[in-house]
């Protein structure tokens, strides 16, 4: 395996705005993340590989994302890909293309205008296309199927869902770039409603608009382009079936293998970046991947204060590297998810200087 | 393609928002293993296959989901099953459900058509409601209901 390191970053501040078209959200992400480079004499010639996470079922227009290779700059020529997936699977293709020995270095980057649409209608085409799609089951809807079902068995409380909704928004208000946040109480959370029986809002994410790009490299290039580099110790994609009804909704086996294969329990965590769009998956995924109370959970606010369809996985890896980057962690783990009930799971370990 | 001025919006700083209504209506040819399925449903019949563990998917698989075994053998279930686990709608005031029928082993999705969330529960016995004209689709199955006889929901 050769040595690949996240070099720099740069986010968007979350928002909610329809008229921002995928090249507005982009821009000022593509900018941003070379002015930091700038420094080191980093320029967007010296990128071997581009790879993009955007959905055009979000956007409403086939091939929308080759409306981002405008951003990217097409000349000289590039070596683009595009994942119609979230940004963090781009970065999978990514890291794959430089093991390959392909690439040195890739730019991994994201959008998500979650707001074109009804994004929750929109999510039901990724249900099979005859024996669910055409009953347009929404995410809320699924997502509160698999919640029940986790209640049923015990594995979550609705008070310990709550508890998961303010510490995440309480971490939000130290977040610039998150939609939601705020100190709540947990009592005056559980008196609210149910929105979408058996959950609350405050279980449920806000429709976000996003964008957000990741910049990879190998050792020798990580050396040149950066003061601290993150290190990818071990990535791993795992997939459940998608048929809800064959697996266990009260448990997640794809991020469980994921997590192992990517050696999560080879080390101490010092904070965990989760990609749980709902409360409950958060205490699912802390329970698979077997998250104690001394790591950080998602010191960001996670999915459930800025979730920006498609970019909001990449924006895991991103809070997680920042940290270490910054001195404030040294090992963390990152992962997204894709799909209804958490069907697909991506995790990695993230490491600074060893 | 018309839109009234309501639909319309522009914003103080010019900008021109309009709907845009995406439809993709294809004919498709399905394959058997759907096929046979979607074909019985216009008959109100619910078939599913064989898993190589032995356990019944309905609707059917094409493969296993574990062992990747083509699924051959087929089995009717009934049209009624048992609520697994379900949430309540609010937009739309129905209920999504995970339904085991009876006959199967894997839970399909779809809705049931109760009042309120309080008529509903896990462990309820609900029974499919047939459209009056069935054209081979999923929601040849109109919606599931609370089984006659099941008056008192859940267990």
């Amino acid at each position: 395996m050769r040595d690949v390191a996240i070099v720099a970053t740069a986010q968007a501040k979350s928002t909610v705005n329809s008229t921002l078209t995928t090249p507005e959200l982009l821009v000022p992400v593509i900018t941003s993340l070379f002015e930091g480079l700038a420094s080191k004499g980093v320029e967007r010639t010296d990128i071997d590989f581009w790879c993009h996470g955007s959905c055009d079922y979000l956007t409403g227009q086939p091939f929308s994302f080759v409306a981002a290779v405008d951003v990217l700059g097409a000349w000289p020529p590039i070596v683009e890909s595009h994942v119609e997936a979230d940004g963090a699977f781009a970065l999978y293709e990514a890291w794959i293309k430089i093991q390959t020995g392909q690439a040195e270095t890739a730019v991994v980057f994201a959008n998500g205008k979650s707001s074109s649409g009804p994004v929750d209608r929109i999510l039901a085409l990724q249900h099979d296309p005859y024996t669910e799609a055409p009953l347009w089951p929404t995410m809320t809807a699924t997502a509160g199927m698999q919640a029940r079902a986790a209640l049923d068995a015990g594995v979550v409380t609705e008070r310990a869902m709550a508890e998961v909704a303010a510490r995440s928004q309480r971490s939000a208000m130290s977040n610039p770039n998150a939609l939601l946040r705020g100190e709540h109480d947990v009592d005056e959370l559980l008196a609210q409603p149910y929105a979408n029986a058996p959950l609350r809002t405050h279980d449920c994410p806000p429709v976000t608009d996003g964008a957000n790009a990741i910049v990879l490299a190998t050792a020798d290039a990580a050396a040149k382009w950066c003061d601290r580099p993150v290190w990818i110790r071990g990535i791993d994609h795992r997939i459940d079936t998608q048929r809800l009804g064959a697996r266990s909704l009260t448990t997640s086996a794809s991020t469980a293998i994921a997590a192992d294969k990517a050696g999560a329990g080879n080390g101490k965590l010092d904070l965990a970046e989760l990609h749980a769009p709902f409360t409950h998956q958060e205490l699912m995924l802390r329970s698979a991947i077997g998250l104690d109370e001394s790591v950080d959970i998602n010191p960001s606010g996670g999915a459930l204060c800025a979730n920006p369809q498609m970019a909001a996985g990449l924006a895991r890896f991103i809070e997680a590297a920042d940290r270490i980057a910054n001195g404030s962690a040294n090992r963390g783990l990152a992962h997204a998810t894709s799909g209804p009930c958490l069907q697909q799971n991506l995790v990695a370990v993230l490491e600074g200087a060893s | 393609m018309s839109t009234t001025d309501d639909d319309v919006t522009i914003a103080d700083d010019g900008s021109f928002t309009a709907p845009l209504v995406l439809a993709y209506p294809y004919d498709r040819t399905v394959g058997p293993t759907i096929g046979r399925f979607l074909t019985g449903l216009m008959e109100k019949r619910i078939e599913g296959t064989v898993g190589s563990d032995g356990r019944v998917y309905v609707p059917p698989a094409e493969f296993d989901p574990v062992t990747g075994e083509p699924c051959t053998e087929w089995v009717t279930a009934a049209d009624t099953g048992t609520v697994e686990t379900w949430s309540w709608s609010a937009d739309d005031e129905r209920a999504w459900a995970m339904i085991k029928l009876d006959g199967a082993d894997v839970a399909m999705m779809h809705r049931v058509d109760v009042a309120s969330a309080d008529d509903m529960s896990t462990g309820m016995r609900v029974q499919a409601q047939w459209a009056d004209e069935r054209r081979g689709a999923i929601d040849d199955i109109a919606t599931f209901v609370q089984a006659s006889g099941d008056g008192e929901a859940g267990q």
